[in-house]
């Protein structure tokens, strides 16, 4: 499993995106997985083995290097943009889930053949109700992942620039000693370019996170204002997927309907999602 | 992710390019990104290591070192390239919006056949027209800035074989030798080449859209 797996699995999350769903995850793997992986890491590749004290004393160097640098910052971004793909995959899952339910449907209309499951694939789920609160969430924690490892990186890295010289009196080091980074330059260079990157892909999160906000309280009223569109507004041919689709949605929803209905009668509980809150 | 991944990602864009186009991407691909995998890579892999500097003084030669240079070719040619390539993905946005558009028409009950969309060879006008030139803009104005960033960066193109160091902590002026100057020179100016040649088939990609429009213009005024 490396990065290419980690793309291959997240490319099949893409079809489900907004459109600035799939600009930040182009701009997550050119601009920041692959600058990592074909520039960055070389890099910090003789970090430890170019970090020369001005000492003799066996052991300083690697006490002194411990001390400045507690992780890497190639493995920070490493977890960085682990943490920050993977809520994207809750969002691969519930439409794995949704994808399941309407196969069952079918299953239970009699449409069971090769066609109808192929047609269930393929098609571009829409981003509404319980799967708008998961893309919402995974969005959510994006943001929330990008910021906290900002704030970890400056945190430990203050201002983000790499010094040229540190001065360490660590134990076993005598008195205080001289200790020269190797390319400072050339990692302050790249710093500044993936905090850069990690701010615009913040940005792209936030304009996501407000589109599909305003979309769904625009759905809201349109709905309200105009009762009898919504659902079934799509008047295709009958005989197109999209057609058959809202079919689904709406049975689906309806049997949702009448098996919440049931939990209801049976445990007295109030089911707290109940309103369709971004049909 | 890497080159591999890039070019599979690409590869794609290429089905919507013109014939210069195409010719550009290959040329990236084999001249370019190939060249630099391959060799550069190799040449430049030892800078540091073989760094040496006429003193015993502990990190004299990282300060020096970091002050010749402050970013290694290899990666500026890495960036080069990514930015490079990715003006592309623009025109490939558009054309699956172009698509997503006509779909949604379809959907509302407009008589075009759906398998059709996926397959069309898409024609390069009117606002993709747009798309497709502010591509190839972007991509000569990277190309000439990075060109420009090396120059300025490295006093021309050539690696020489001595600098002569005053930095902190060195003791007053040291001599300080770079590995491979040669090598180093000859794939600068190869790689100085190829970004020339890549320019020059943008422009001409230009200059072919643009006339071409204004071609059609024309016919359909007289």
């Amino acid at each position: 499993m490396n990065w290419a797996g980690l793309y291959t699995v997240l490319s099949g999350v893409n079809r489900h995106s907004t459109a600035i769903g799939r600009i930040w995850l182009s701009v997550i793997f050119i601009f920041r997985i692959m600058v990592l992986v074909v520039a960055a890491e070389s890099v910090w590749g003789d970090e430890k083995s170019a970090f020369t004290c001005n000492t003799q004393q066996p052991g300083c160097n690697s006490v002194c290097f411990d001390h400045f640098f507690p992780i890497s910052h190639i493995r920070l971004w490493a977890l960085q943009l682990i943490l920050v793909t993977t809520p994207a995959l809750l969002v691969a899952m519930h439409v794995a889930y949704q994808q399941h339910q309407e196969k069952k449907l079918l299953m239970l209309r009699g449409h069971a053949d090769a066609k109808h499951m192929e047609e269930v694939k393929k098609h571009k789920m829409r981003i509404a109700g319980s799967l708008w609160w998961t893309y919402v969430c995974s969005v959510v924690f994006r943001l929330l992942f990008e910021a906290v490892f900002m704030y970890i990186f400056y945190m430990l890295y203050p201002g983000y620039q790499m010094m040229r010289l540190v001065k360490c009196e660590a134990y076993p080091c005598p008195n205080t000693v001289d200790c020269f980074i190797s390319r400072p330059t050339e990692k302050t260079i790249f710093t500044v370019f993936m905090l850069v990157t990690s701010s615009v892909c913040i940005i792209l999160n936030m304009a996501e996170l407000v589109y599909l906000v305003v979309r769904a309280c625009a759905r809201r009223s349109q709905h309200h204002s105009n009762p009898s569109s919504g659902k079934g507004s799509f008047y295709g041919h009958k005989h197109s997927s999209e057609y058959k689709q809202n079919e689904i949605n709406q049975l689906l929803t309806e049997q949702d309907g009448s098996l919440k209905d049931m939990l209801r009668r049976n445990s007295g509980l109030q089911e707290k999602g109940d309103r369709c809150s971004a049909c | 992710m890497d080159w591999g991944t890039l070019q599979a990602v690409l590869g794609g864009v290429n089905k919507h390019s013109t014939s210069i186009g195409k010719i550009w991407l290959t040329v990236l691909f084999i001249f370019r990104i190939m060249i630099l995998v391959v060799a550069a890579e190799k040449v430049w892999g030892d800078e540091q290591d073989d760094f040496v500097c006429n003193t015993l003084q502990p990190g004299c030669r990282n300060v020096c070192y970091d002050h010749f240079f402050p970013i290694s070719h290899i990666r500026l040619w890495a960036l080069q390239l990514i930015f490079v390539s990715t003006p592309a993905l623009l025109v490939a946005m558009h054309v699956a919006y172009t698509r997503h558009e006509k779909k949604r028409r379809f959907r509302n009950g407009e008589k075009i056949d759906i398998e059709e969309i996926k397959n069309e060879k898409i024609h390069i006008r009117g606002p993709l027209w747009w798309t497709y030139t502010s591509s190839i803009f972007f991509r000569i104005v990277f190309e000439a800035v990075f060109m420009y960033v090396f120059y300025y960066m490295y006093d021309g193109y050539q690696m020489p074989r001595l600098v002569k160091c005053e930095a902190w902590p060195c003791p007053n002026t040291v001599d300080c030798f770079v590995s491979r100057p040669t090598e180093k020179t000859t794939f600068t100016i190869f790689m100085l080449a190829v970004s020339g040649i890549c320019m020059m088939l943008n422009l001409a990609e230009l200059s072919y859209l643009v006339i071409k429009i204004c071609m059609k213009e024309s016919r359909k005024t007289t």
